[in-house]
Order: C-alpha cells, then sequence, then structure tokens
C-alpha cells in the first residue's frame, strides 16, 4: 500500500525524515549556546587554558572511519547485499562504542594531567569541555542505540525488512553527529 | 496521500471505509482516553492539564495578591488549610509569598500559556486545518503529553516539599537557583523545579517537531502554504521559535545543574553565603541571563503568538469578511519571529551591560512595533464595517485586540533603555507584560476554546455564562493592571513581600486592596468558565450543525464527532484561501468548492 500510495506523489521527503532534520537544527541550537557560552565566559577572565588531550585527535579519526562505514552500510542495505550489510553495521556499532571509551580515556587523560574537571577549584574552561564533549557524547550513545536496534533488524530471522527509511534515517543521524563532533573539535582543539 | 501511508496502524481507523466510525468500538478506555495517539484526543489531554494548572495559578496570585492588599489582616482559616510553612499567625510567610510568586510565573507562562495554549491548538488544529489524518509523528505526540504530564507532577509535588517550592523568580537566576543554601526555595524545590522543566522542554521540543514536519509535509491536495489558515501560520512559527530557543534554555539549565550539583562555576564567583566563602571563581551569573532570555523573550511570542493566529481567524469568520491584508498578516507573523530572536538583551539593560549593545537592542525592540502594528491594522480593518456577529469567542477575540493596543503601547517605553532605568523591576513591567502577553493570550485562549468546543465535544458551550465570563474577565483586567502603572512609574518595585513599610509607598495601601479585590472577583467568575465547559461536555446543547459558525477552513467538513482519522472518506481537496467571506454575494464559500467560472477574483 505505502508504494503504491506514494508513487502519484510528487517526490517529497518522507514526514519522519523531515523531523529528523527540524530535531537536527534543535540539536545545532543546544550547541551553538554552548559554544558561544563558551567565548562569552573566555572572554570575561579567570580563564585558564587547557591542553586538549591526544586522545580526541584519534577518537576524531574513529567516528570519522564510522560515518564511512555506516555509508557503505546503507548502500549494501539499498543493493540488497544482506552480508555486505551486516558486517558494516557491526563494524559501525563497534567503531561508536570506541568512540564512546576514547572520549572517556581523553577525560581520564585530562584529570591524570592534574586538571580538576568538577567540584570546587574546578574552572570553566575544563567543566565546559565536560558539559560540551559530554553532551555530544550522550547524542552519539543515543545513535548507537538506534544503530543496535537496526543491528538487531538485521540479525533476525524473522522477518527481512527492504524499508530503508530507518536506517537511512540512522545514517543520516550517524553523519550528524560525526559533523558535529568535528565542529566541536575544530572549536575547542584550535579556535578555542 | 504520504501522510497515510505513514499511519500505518489500520487498527485504529480505515480510511476506505465510509463507515469506519463502526470500527472504532475495540479501542479499549486505556488507547482511546489515556495514551491516545488521536490527535484531537491529545489536544484534549493539554487543554484540561493546562486547566488545571490555570487554577492552581491563579489560585496562587490570590493568595499573594491577599498578603499584598492586606497586609495588616490575618487569615486564621488560611494556616489551618494551608499550615505553617505557608501561612504563619495568619500572615503568609515572606518565604511562601516569593514561593507563590515565583510559581505563579512558572506555571502560568510555561505549563498554561505553552503547553496549554499551542499543546492544545497546535494539536488540535493543524491536522483538522490543513487536512491530515494525524500528525507527522501521532506516537511522538503522545510522548509530548506525557512528558508534559510528567513535568506537571513533578512541579505539583514541590508544593507539597518541607522547603516550600522554588522561591527565587520565574525566571531562576543564579546564585539563589544554583546554590541549595541561599534559601530554603532553593533546596529541594529548586531540585524539581529544574527537573520538571527539563521534562518540559523534551514535551515541547517533541510537539515543536512535529508542529513543523507536519505542516510543511502533510497538508491536502491544493492546500498550499499561501491557502493555509492564518491560525496555522502562527501555530507554525511558534514551532518553530520554540525548536530554536528551547535548547538554548536547556544549555543554560545543563550549566546550571552543572553548577548545583558538580560544584563547577560557570555561573558563579565570589560568594560569601551565611558567613562562609565559596570556593567558586570566575563565574558569570549574566551569562545564564544571556541563554535564559535568549528563549525566555522569543517564548512571549511562544505565547502570543497562537492567540493571534486564533484571533485573526475568529475575527474573519465573525465578521463574515475576508482578513485584511493577508499576505501582510504572514509577514509580520515572519517578521516577529525574526525579530524576537534578536531582542534577548533588554531584559538585561540594568545588568551593566555595554550602552552600545544596549542601543542596538533598543533599535530591534522598537522595530517589532511595526508588524505588531501592522497586525493590529489588519484586525481592525478586518472589523471594519463587517457584518459582525458577537459570539462569545468574536467577545474574547476582540477584548484580545483591546489588550494587546494596551499593553503593546507600554512595551515601546519599556524597550527604551534609558526609560528602563526608572521602570525596570517595577509594577510599570507587570502590568505591561499581564496585559500584553498573559490576558490576552488568555483572551486567546478562552476565543479558541468557545469558537472549536463544538468541533471539540459536539456540543455547545452555554453563551450566558459565557458572556458574563467575558465583562467581568475584561472589565476586571483592566481594573487590575491599569492602576499597576501609576504604582510602577511612583517606583513601586516588583517583587516585594511588604510594601506598607515604605513610606514612598503607603499611599498605594488603598490601591492595592483593590486590585487584590478585583483579583478575587475575576478568579471566582472563571469557575463560571470552568462550569460551563466541564458541564456543557456532557450536558451541553448537541450541535447539529457540523458547520455551526458558517466557515470556510477544513476543520468543518468533518462529522460532528470526527474518529480517529478526521474524515471517513478520503481527505477533502482544497481549491481556494480560508477567507472567502461575503464573495459573489455568498456569505461563505467553503475551502474545499472549486473555484467556478465565472467567479470573480479575490
Amino acid at each position: 500500500m505505502m508504494t503504491a500510495v506514494r508513487s502519484n506523489q510528487p517526490k517529497k521527503l518522507h514526514p519522519h525524515k523531515f523531523t529528523l532534520w527540524v530535531a537536527m537544527g534543535s540539536i545545532c541550537m543546544m550547541f551553538a549556546a554552548l559554544t558561544s557560552a563558551y567565548i562569552v565566559k573566555r572572554n570575561q577572565g579567570i580563564w585558564e587554558d587547557v591542553s586538549f588531550p591526544k586522545m580526541f585527535y584519534y577518537s576524531t579519526v574513529v567516528i570519522i572511519i564510522s560515518s564511512i562505514t555506516i555509508h557503505i552500510a546503507l548502500k549494501a542495505f539499498k543493493a540488497r547485499e544482506r552480508n555486505r550489510y551486516k558486517f558494516f553495521i557491526t563494524l559501525t556499532v563497534f567503531l561508536g562504542v570506541l568512540f564512546a571509551l576514547l572520549q572517556w580515556i581523553g577525560f581520564k587523560e585530562l584529570t591524570n594531567s592534574g586538571i580538576k574537571l568538577l567540584g570546587a577549584g574546578s574552572n570553566a574552561a575544563a567543566s565546559f569541555l565536560v558539559v560540551i564533549i559530554g553532551l555530544h557524547t550522550l547524542h552519539v550513545l543515543g545513535g548507537i542505540i538506534a544503530l543496535i536496534v537496526a543491528f538487531f533488524r538485521a540479525f533476525s530471522k524473522k522477518t527481512i525488512n527492504y524499508n530503508t527509511t530507518s536506517i537511512e534515517i540512522v545514517a543520516t543521524y550517524w553523519h550528524f553527529v560525526d559533523l558535529l563532533w568535528i565542529y566541536l573539535f575544530i572549536f575547542l582543539a584550535w579556535i578555542k | 496521500m504520504s501522510n497515510e501511508a505513514v499511519l500505518h496502524t489500520p487498527s485504529s481507523y480505515a480510511v476506505h471505509d465510509d463507515h469506519a466510525h463502526d470500527h472504532h468500538h475495540h479501542e479499549t478506555f486505556i488507547t482511546k482516553y489515556v495514551f491516545s495517539q488521536d490527535h484531537k484526543m491529545i489536544s484534549k489531554q493539554f487543554l484540561i492539564t493546562g486547566m488545571v494548572w490555570a487554577l492552581i495559578g491563579g489560585l496562587l496570585s490570590v493568595l499573594f495578591r491577599l498578603q499584598l492588599g492586606y497586609p495588616d489582616s490575618k487569615f486564621p482559616w488560611l494556616q489551618d488549610l494551608l499550615g505553617k510553612f505557608w501561612v504563619e499567625d495568619g500572615r503568609i510567610t515572606a518565604q511562601a509569598y516569593y514561593a507563590l510568586v515565583t510559581t505563579h510565573g512558572t506555571v502560568l507562562i510555561f505549563f498554561v500559556l505553552t503547553a496549554g495554549l499551542s499543546g492544545t491548538f497546535a494539536n488540535f488544529l493543524i491536522p483538522l486545518q490543513i487536512g491530515a489524518r494525524d500528525m507527522a509523528s501521532p506516537f511522538m505526540n503522545m510522548l509530548s503529553y506525557w512528558f508534559f504530564f510528567a513535568a506537571s507532577c513533578v512541579m505539583f509535588s514541590s508544593l507539597f516539599v518541607e522547603t516550600g517550592p522554588f522561591s527565587g523568580g520565574w525566571t531562576a537566576y543564579p546564585p539563589l537557583s544554583a546554590l541549595g543554601q541561599a534559601s530554603p526555595g532553593s533546596k529541594t524545590g529548586m531540585d524539581l523545579w529544574l527537573i520538571s522543566m527539563a521534562l518540559f522542554v523534551v514535551s515541547t521540543l517533541l510537539g515543536g517537531l512535529n508542529y513543523v514536519a507536519t505542516v510543511l509535509n502533510m497538508r491536502t491536495k491544493g492546500m498550499s502554504m499561501t491557502r493555509l489558515p492564518l491560525t496555522i501560520w502562527a501555530l507554525f512559527f511558534t514551532a518553530v521559535l520554540g525548536i530554536l530557543t528551547f535548547p538554548v534554555l536547556f544549555s543554560g539549565f545543563i550549566l546550571l545543574i552543572f553548577d548545583r550539583n558538580f560544584g563547577t562555576s560557570f555561573y558563579l564567583s565570589d560568594l560569601y553565603v551565611n558567613g562562609t566563602v565559596l570556593p567558586n571563581e570566575g563565574g558569570s551569573a549574566i551569562l545564564y541571563q544571556h541563554l535564559f532570555w535568549f528563549l525566555a523573550h522569543p517564548e512571549v511570542y511562544i505565547v502570543m503568538l497562537p492567540a493571534m493566529g486564533m484571533v485573526s481567524e475568529i475575527l474573519s469568520i465573525n465578521s463574515r469578511k475576508p482578513i485584511f491584508g493577508y499576505i501582510a498578516m504572514v509577514g509580520s507573523l515572519f517578521a516577529i519571529t525574526c525579530l524576537s530572536l534578536l531582542v534577548w538583551a533588554h531584559h538585561m539593560f540594568v545588568t551593566g551591560l555595554n550602552p552600545f549593545l544596549g542601543s542596538i537592542f533598543v533599535l530591534f525592540t522598537l522595530l517589532i512595533a511595526v508588524p505588531s502594528a501592522i497586525k493590529v491594522f489588519n484586525w481592525l480593518t478586518t472589523l471594519w464595517r463587517g457584518n459582525i456577529r458577537f459570539t462569545p469567542a468574536m467577545m474574547f477575540a476582540i477584548g484580545f485586540v483591546s489588550l494587546f493596543i494596551s499593553g503593546g503601547l507600554t512595551g515601546i517605553w519599556l524597550g527604551n533603555s534609558a526609560l528602563d532605568i526608572h521602570l525596570h523591576d517595577t509594577y510599570f513591567n507587570i502590568a505591561h507584560f499581564h496585559l500584553v502577553m498573559g490576558v490576552a493570550s488568555f483572551f486567546g485562549m478562552f476565543a479558541g476554546v468557545y469558537h472549536w468546543y463544538p468541533k471539540m465535544y459536539g456540543r455547545q458551550l452555554n453563551n450566558t455564562l459565557a458572556y458574563i465570563h467575558f465583562w467581568v474577565t475584561m472589565i476586571g483586567a483592566y481594573l487590575i493592571f491599569w492602576p499597576m502603572h501609576y504604582e510602577g512609574l511612583a517606583g513601586m518595585p516588583r517583587r516585594y513581600y511588604d510594601y506598607s513599610i515604605w513610606e514612598s509607598f503607603k499611599q498605594f495601601a488603598e490601591l492595592n486592596r483593590f486590585i487584590s479585590t478585583v483579583v478575587i472577583i475575576v478568579f471566582a467568575t472563571q469557575f463560571l468558565f470552568l462550569f460551563n465547559f466541564f458541564y456543557s461536555i456532557f450536558k451541553g446543547r448537541k450541535a447539529t450543525n457540523p458547520n455551526p459558525w458558517g466557515a470556510n477552513t477544513l476543520e468543518w467538513t468533518t462529522p460532528i464527532h470526527p474518529g480517529h482519522g478526521n474524515w471517513p472518506g478520503e481527505i477533502p481537496e482544497v481549491h481556494r484561501w480560508a477567507y472567502d467571506y461575503g464573495k459573489d454575494d455568498r456569505e461563505f464559500i467553503p475551502q474545499t468548492e472549486p473555484v467556478g467560472a465565472n467567479e470573480s477574483h479575490h
């Protein structure tokens, strides 16, 4: 019914996809607010520059690769190459978890070098990293949950789904958190 | 239709079956009335929850007006009723007074005039007026309500905490909101306030995403954007504003939560509380104000725009005339939406803001007067020489225009940073925003309820009660807020507990008593509306005409009791704009009617 009904409509974005785009705009506003708060705060003095941990460079590479793998997974899904799709969706889940892990290690690195992130005596410069990067990681974790759902669907023996909408939505969101991280990375590592 | 493809729940309605109604009997009570995914039911849930909150919020204002109007009187019976935290020795305690003011503001702005107003009417009108079966995502829509409900429960529970609800003002400025030791209300009450508001932001975003996606994607055939009724335009811009600004508030809250619970110093610096020095260093309380007002100024338009949209629609229908300047109306809505994002710092003129920056914000603030004036002009010209039917909805719509003018003019005063030095934080400000945004939006909401009630419940409200409700509320609103301008011009500051100890404000003792008395009368009158509303759901006069007001829009082409899916058969096609009233000697021409061969152009 779906294809039959949709074919006589001009090519329109699926409402769920559209909703995702609006939601991504909304998330952008949240991070725009945080990064502008960062700029405002930095210009008000009592600001201790924090060296950006090496680990975040590695995590950047990981999330960029994961964007490529999910793109391949989506292409495989559309081409109905089930096994290729299964492999790459699994790889993406793995890379996503690795990214979150690397972020965690990055903060460990920071605290080990004697920087107080939270609590008495902490500087807003370091606390901002926790809030901004932490919030981004939460958004990545949300994407991982969606990926895991896709993963279980891919390996389900009961039903085989050829509808690309949900996997396209997951992929778009995944590219979005990737781009968002690249923005935050450039902002926090270089522009500051 | 693409929207049918989305709603792949064939159990809830049968699109191709003319007897769709008959298939509803297997819906259980839970799926129909509680966890409903039908936008009409969700809108009623928003409305009734909003009404409960309006009642609570209004009652809170009656309590603090008792203190302001009768500072020397004692109310031992109130102490028996509310307990020692709220009333001691028969007087409202200072702590309770601040808690009352704070909760009154939070509840009315967010829970009543945001969730209760746009939650109700965006849900109800968007699918019905654009010709859609339901929202883009009915499930998210349901979640939106339940997040609001959860937020409501948390906020309500904060009223019963031993240390009281949050008491630092609805704006929740740090350090009062960030430090538990700052005041009793900053303890558990503030924690609950923050949790509740976070849930509320989620609810608003889920709702807003849906509204935008639905308006842009799910319009029926022929319903181009320029054929949309103004209600939809207004609700659309409202949703866009919410989506752009609530995340910013959320960011502000996240930093606040870190300051409260994780010892960071985003907003806190160099503080002494009760003799102890706090370790926080380098934070800026002004930063919070920037983040807060970036939402909270557009928030007043989130509150206003739905009322504007509904009023435009109701004025046109009941003047039996097309709306004057449709495109100008849409354009001014758009202009207001854009400008509202650029004026937040006019709430911060006296925080030490750079005067040069301040002057830019003055400019943008005063610019809002232009689209606002366009709207007022168009409403008045719509009424001009109209064949006016004074239905209760029409009365409230005209009342809205009156209040919007009265309250809007003082906005021009307050938008001047120089005048603001004298007027900020006075009763002048209270009078301004209550008239222009508080009462005016309430009037929009009342107008909407009176107008769309037959569509919501298939029955009519009682007109006599409605007219009494209108006149008492209308006159009462002016009697309450007009005198406050004088108090404010005399420099009487807002949020003070007791003015009788000030030599300069003793002269206002009787005026304050007068205001408080009117507040009690107006509050009591709202019970007429509540009675009318709930009584008529069950016993009201049954609507026999599916289009009782002779309106053009699509919602009146549905059956009197539309099922889930709204139209039993095909979704109607739209052939014209929504405002063909009094055209070619015909009283009204519904949007579904094809344009005739020899019809005149508008």
